[in-house]
């Protein structure tokens, strides 16, 4: 039986951690490859670096620290964050990530995904989508984490994203990030049902009941959370242990 | 010790590269080419590939004579090769991903889309599963059964003769996910990806 997936994410700007997992073990809270070896081993099914670093000068240094990363973690790794060209897919491939994800210029031009998977199969490319509510049952599609409004429909726009090829989605309600208070489960229902793809929960995981609820409730095939792993207030092995416990089948 | 990784454009080959680095570490030495010689004179071949099926078989095709010394060393020496994933499948004789491609023909069998029961089963088929281990295969030395591998595909091998399947995984039906018949190793999963368990696989296909 195929396994619910349980994914660490670390925010990466300027190649460092921010909100960096507070481990006292931990040499260096802000080294992004000492932290995603710690997630490893610690039993995650998969690791997620976020690049938020703003300025375009600096995108080597992410492919400098997935390079180091791929070498140490033998599981996979996603990475995502100002992915435009197929260049940068390429860039970040060779340095050994297995997945990439593409958020707004996917929005932009949802070309660029059909092209992407087209080159490299869709088995790597993630499509992020960043929604917000907008009115009962209805979500739109949101860029620059959040600031941008687009008028695109979220509904709409995941099965175009499945029509041109991505292999998975990776849903944050930007109405939930940051809130701990669960994720929007309503959005993560309408998607998982609209699309034949898995999809990625995120935003605004609080306690281990929000990930039972992602995948039961909302029928994520995966859930990503930051600060609850990050903070230390739950190891990983423990939220896979509490959903095992309520019968939701995790690799242990 | 000579382990060739054949690097013949198939996409992205930097997780199989790792790994086999990490596991040769000291103890043979690791190639990544599509040098006609040096496959010719290794000891062992991984043919890894990503992408369809069609595209690799493409992309085997667009180097001259790459398939004649792959048939050379698999067919003819009978030397150890391992497939993975899409490289596992082109061991078959047919594929049906995109369009109708022929395969190596090396175990008699076809390639074609995982049944998702009218969308009960989301595709790919990515994530953790366990492998259901239905004969004793050399890769699979000291690997428990109903061990956890990491999967990323949407078609499957179906070989004519099930004596050469050594493991499945379920997921809407019983998949093929490894063989072995004689030299010919192959896994539908990424042992490169699939963590400590993953890794002994690909030693024990180093010490084979």
């Amino acid at each position: 039986m195929l396994k619910n997936r349980i994914i660490p994410c670390l925010d990466v700007k300027n190649g460092r951690v921010v909100k960096g997992i507070n481990f006292v073990e931990l040499k260096d809270a802000g080294d992004p490859v000492e932290q995603a070896k710690i997630y490893s081993d610690g039993g995650a099914d998969e690791i997620c670096f976020l690049d938020i670093t703003a300025s375009n000068e600096n995108r080597d240094t992410i492919v400098d620290i997935v390079r180091k990363t791929a070498k140490e973690c033998f599981v996979p790794l996603t990475v995502g964050g100002g992915v435009r060209t197929i260049q940068n897919i390429r860039d970040l491939l060779l340095a050994g990530a297995d997945k990439v994800s593409i958020n707004t210029a996917a929005v932009n031009n949802i070309k660029f995904v059909k092209e992407a998977s087209k080159q490299f199969g869709s088995q790597c490319i993630v499509v992020a989508i960043d929604a917000k509510k907008v009115s009962d049952n209805k979500w739109e599609v949101f860029t620059h984490g959040g600031r941008n409004k687009t008028g695109i429909d979220v509904i709409e726009f995941a099965k175009q994203v499945e029509i041109n090829g991505a292999g998975e989605i990776l849903l944050t309600s930007m109405d939930k990030d940051g809130t701990k208070s669960g994720y929007d489960i309503e959005l993560l229902k309408a998607i998982t049902d609209s699309t034949n793809i898995p999809v990625i929960a995120s935003g605004g995981v609080g306690t281990l009941d929000h990930l039972y609820d992602g995948i039961v409730k909302g029928g994520a095939s995966a859930v990503l959370a930051a600060s609850i792993f990050h903070y230390g207030e739950y190891k990983i092995k423990e939220a896979k242990e509490y959903l095992n416990s309520k019968n939701v089948s995790v690799r242990l | 010790m000579n382990v060739t990784i054949v690097d013949y454009q198939s996409g992205n080959i930097s997780s199989v590269i790792n790994s086999f680095t990490e596991v040769a570490k000291g103890k043979v030495n690791l190639e990544v080419t599509a040098d006609l010689n040096k496959i010719k004179s290794s000891d062992k071949i991984v043919l890894p590939g990503q992408g369809s099926f069609k595209s690799c078989v493409d992309s085997l095709n667009s180097i001259n004579g790459l398939v004649e010394a792959l048939n050379e060393f698999a067919i003819t020496n009978k030397k150890p090769l391992l497939g993975i994933c899409v490289g596992l499948q082109m061991f078959a004789d047919v594929g049906f991903e995109e369009i109708e491609t022929k395969g190596l023909g090396w175990i008699s069998g076809k390639v074609s889309k995982i049944d998702n029961q009218s969308g009960k089963f989301k595709l790919p088929h990515i994530g953790w599963n366990e492998i259901e281990i239905v004969k004793q295969s050399k890769i699979f030395k000291d690997i428990e059964n109903k061990s956890h591998m990491y999967f990323v595909h949407s078609y499957e091998f179906i070989p004519n003769d099930k004596s050469v399947i050594s493991a499945t995984t379920d997921y809407s039906s019983k998949i093929v996910c490894s063989v072995e018949r004689d030299n010919l190793f192959g896994t539908q999963f990424h042992p490169e990806k699939s963590d400590k368990t993953g890794l002994k696989i690909i030693e024990n296909f180093i010490n084979l």
